[in-house]
């Protein structure tokens, strides 16, 4: 993710010989204006790459319409329709043709229910933020406060059931957490919703008094109506738990080990060699730098969550853009999974980059 | 490496026993992290052989729904006969937890085999040589690292088989997905350390004396540039567990009577849940998850263990003893025992024992320490 610059020849480790001296006065001249415009530049090959691999990847399956309708239609009708669609046609145009479109911003129609894919992904794409906003905040929930805690408590007690906990967290299948607590909290106990983002009732009273931004808490507010703000949030613990908690797994061994890490540098040691309690060693010494790593990785945990929220989606029938992803998948609809993992790619790099220029402003170090 | 003469007793080389990866692990390291070790072990221990004796272990076949002319009835609790229930379709859920294990396996070899050879050919390749082919290869493979992994183990699977599968067509796929996904970190980590041992002084010596450059890359490059792929190892292979798991549970798995794939079951059981129905969801859910918990106890320990900074307090005074080994008298807690200093295998140089070396900051090819990455 962010070592394409890391990947020239000046990432070399400390003992090297260095490049030759002018050169590498030319990097560090750069500053962050310098950096952000490379990290900028390199959003366009990265889309570039994922959206040419997936295009080439779908069609060495065959064209999209004979995977969608193959068997269903007479060979001769199946051929015409590939005709008019323009798939007969040599790869190389299709592709060039493709990309156009996709510069444009066209991802081109649906074929199992003939919907712009721009439409769909902006449909589906809300249900899928609102899913990972929650889950990031029970990842931070969990994963920050605790990680602090099992640093502090290094080797003993609580850190050894807190880290067996956090590889616990990651062992375990997003699913198989989904439908644990499904079982738990649904069916024996009775107390949450077991599957959906809101009771039908509430569905028709939100298209009816509410706004239509897609984000259900925003429409459940705008209704004024409490009892459906309430369902709407019901229906979001279990799933936000689900993808949370491997999120926070994630983030507790992070911080665990950063303030391991910081714990011991030498201005913690200097400020424990004044006499300076370890509470507050913590509190103010070695808390805030043992943060900065976190944000970039954030960046990476963007695609974990979206590869959990796939999944997710699928045991909590959150009609987002995974569990829509999948039922294209079934309907050999590729024009819509195309166009849908085009989208997040387009998403994976942009957050890159928005993390990458938070992590530039936060840690001077990054930016030559 | 050379030993100081005057110091007595003579080195004594440690058996090839305490000098096997994960044994010298195990003998290095202290408390809470040698239990999360022996018990990661363990469980891979059992993993293994469940997958290698199923046949043996199971009650009945993975495709099996009668005995005689009895079916055995969809969705049965757990009873005698039938020790894990039933399932929807009247399969045996203990036999399909134990099948289970051997397409699990299997793909995980091929998967971490195939990632392997192809992500370290290109990494010491394109390492190497650099110019524009690596520039590209570098750009192409952050794009794909960047990518939900998950997604492509989807476009992939779909490419190889179109979604379903017979034994062979859904191993394959699940192998060739995850692979996909698992080049980029054998070939990022392998490339950065060939690019930084490739200015190495021994490198430039061999140039000199008219080593050829595959003899090179072979002989002094690769051989010193493999220190972690023991941890991206240990990994991968859980990740490619789940990631197996998780086609099977969207929806591309392997079909019930070619072979037993625990994401499926888990797939078919999702509406069995809802009417209260738990055996069929539980038992192949904690298969998945034991066994990813195994493996990844294991690489867990072996990175913590590999990192001076995680190291739990005895193997840290160990690592002191390495730098400072004049002022440092190690005596009995080290594994070094009565040879003292000389007895610890370090200077050896044995490739395990070069990465518990505490001047290593090298960035691990994880996630969690990946930012150290982009700093240099």
């Amino acid at each position: 993710m962010t070592s394409t610059i890391t990947g020239a020849p000046t990432g070399v480790a400390p003992g090297q010989p260095s490049p030759a001296p002018e050169a590498r006065k030319k990097k560090q001249g750069g500053g962050l204006g310098g950096y952000l415009l490379v990290r900028f530049l390199l959003i366009f090959p990265t889309i570039f790459i994922l959206v040419s691999t997936v295009f080439l990847l779908m069609r060495t399956t065959g064209d999209p319409i004979t995977a969608a309708l193959g068997g269903r239609l007479p060979a001769d009708q199946l051929a015409e329709r590939v005709h008019a669609a323009g798939y007969d046609r040599p790869l190389f145009t299709q592709y060039v043709e493709y990309m156009g479109q996709i510069a444009r911003g066209d991802f081109g129609h649906t074929i199992s229910d003939n919907r712009p894919v721009t439409e769909v992904l902006t449909t589906y794409g809300t249900a899928t933020l609102e899913l990972a906003f929650y889950a990031l905040i029970v990842a931070f929930a969990i994963g920050i406060p605790l990680g602090r805690y099992a640093a502090s408590r290094r080797d003993k007690g609580p850190d050894a059931g807190l880290r067996i906990g956090a590889v616990l967290a990651y062992a375990t299948p997003v699913f198989f957490i989904g439908i644990l607590l499904k079982l738990v909290f649904s069916v024996w106990l009775d107390w949450l919703p077991v599957a959906g983002r809101a009771s039908t009732g509430a569905e028709i009273a939100m298209q009816h008094d509410g706004l239509q931004t897609g984000f259900y808490t925003i429409d459940a507010i705008s209704t004024g109506n409490p009892q459906i703000l309430r369902d709407v949030l019901e229906h979001a613990v279990l799933p936000a738990i689900a993808l949370g908690l491997l999120t926070g797994g994630i983030f507790l061994r992070l911080v665990r080990t950063n303030v391991i890490g910081t714990l011991s540098t030498g201005y913690v040691e200097a400020a424990r060699s004044r006499g300076v309690n370890e509470r507050r060693l913590l509190r103010k010494h070695a808390w805030r730098p043992a943060l900065v790593p976190i944000i970039t990785v954030i960046g990476l945990q963007v695609a974990l969550m979206l590869s959990g929220a796939v999944l997710t989606e699928t045991t909590f029938e959150w009609k987002g853009l995974g569990f829509q992803l999948i039922q294209y998948v079934k309907a050999r609809d590729y024009v819509a999974v195309q166009g849908m993992v085009v989208m997040l790619a387009v998403i994976v790099a942009l957050t890159n980059f928005v993390v990458d220029i938070i992590a530039a402003l936060v840690d001077p170090r990054i930016r030559f | 490496m050379t030993i100081p003469t005057n110091v007595a007793p003579a080195p004594v080389r440690p058996s090839l026993w305490k000098r096997l990866p994960v044994v010298h692990q195990v003998r290095s390291s202290v408390g809470l992290q040698r239990s999360m070790l022996v018990g990661g072990l363990v469980l891979v221990g059992i993993y293994v052989i469940t997958a290698l004796f199923a046949p043996w272990l199971a009650p009945y076949g993975f495709a099996q729904i009668r005995v005689g002319d009895t079916l055995f009835g969809s969705q049965q609790p757990p009873s005698s006969e039938h020790w894990f229930g039933t399932t929807v379709a009247g399969y045996d859920v203990l036999s399909r937890c134990l099948w289970g294990a051997r397409p699990a396996l299997l793909v995980m070899l091929a998967a971490v085999v195939l990632s392997i050879f192809i992500g370290v050919t290109g990494g010491l390749l394109s390492g190497y040589f650099g110019g524009w082919v690596d520039r590209v290869l570098v750009v192409v493979a952050d794009a794909i690292y960047a990518f939900p992994s998950l997604l492509l183990a989807i476009v992939a699977a779909i490419v190889i088989n179109h979604g379903q599968s017979d034994l062979w067509g859904g191993i394959l796929a699940a192998a060739v997905a995850i692979t996909v996904v698992f080049i980029p970190q054998y070939f990022r980590v392998i490339r950065a350390e060939t690019v930084r041992i490739k200015s190495e002084a021994f490198v430039e010596s061999a140039r000199v004396i008219g080593a050829s450059h595959p003899r090179i890359m072979t002989r002094h490059v690769l051989r010193n540039s493999t220190r972690t792929l023991p941890l991206i190892l240990t990994l991968n292979c859980s990740e490619a567990v789940l990631t197996l798991a998780a086609l099977g549970f969207l929806g591309f798995g392997i079909e019930p009577t070619v072979a037993a794939d625990w994401g499926y079951d888990l797939n078919k059981s999702l509406s069995d849940v809802t009417s209260g129905i738990w055996w069929t969801s539980l038992y192949p859910g904690l298969a998945i998850a034991l066994s990813v918990l195994g493996v990844t106890l294991v690489g867990e320990s072996l990175n913590d263990l590999a990192d001076p900074r995680l190291r739990t307090r005895r193997a840290a005074s160990q690592a002191a003893g390495v730098v400072g080994a004049v002022t440092v008298v190690p005596g009995g807690v080290l594994s070094a025992g009565a040879e003292g200093i000389e007895g610890l295998d370090l200077l050896e140089g044995t490739a395990d024992e070069l990465f518990a070396g505490p001047t290593e900051d090298e960035p691990l090819a994880r996630p969690s320490t990946d930012e150290e990455g982009g700093r240099s």
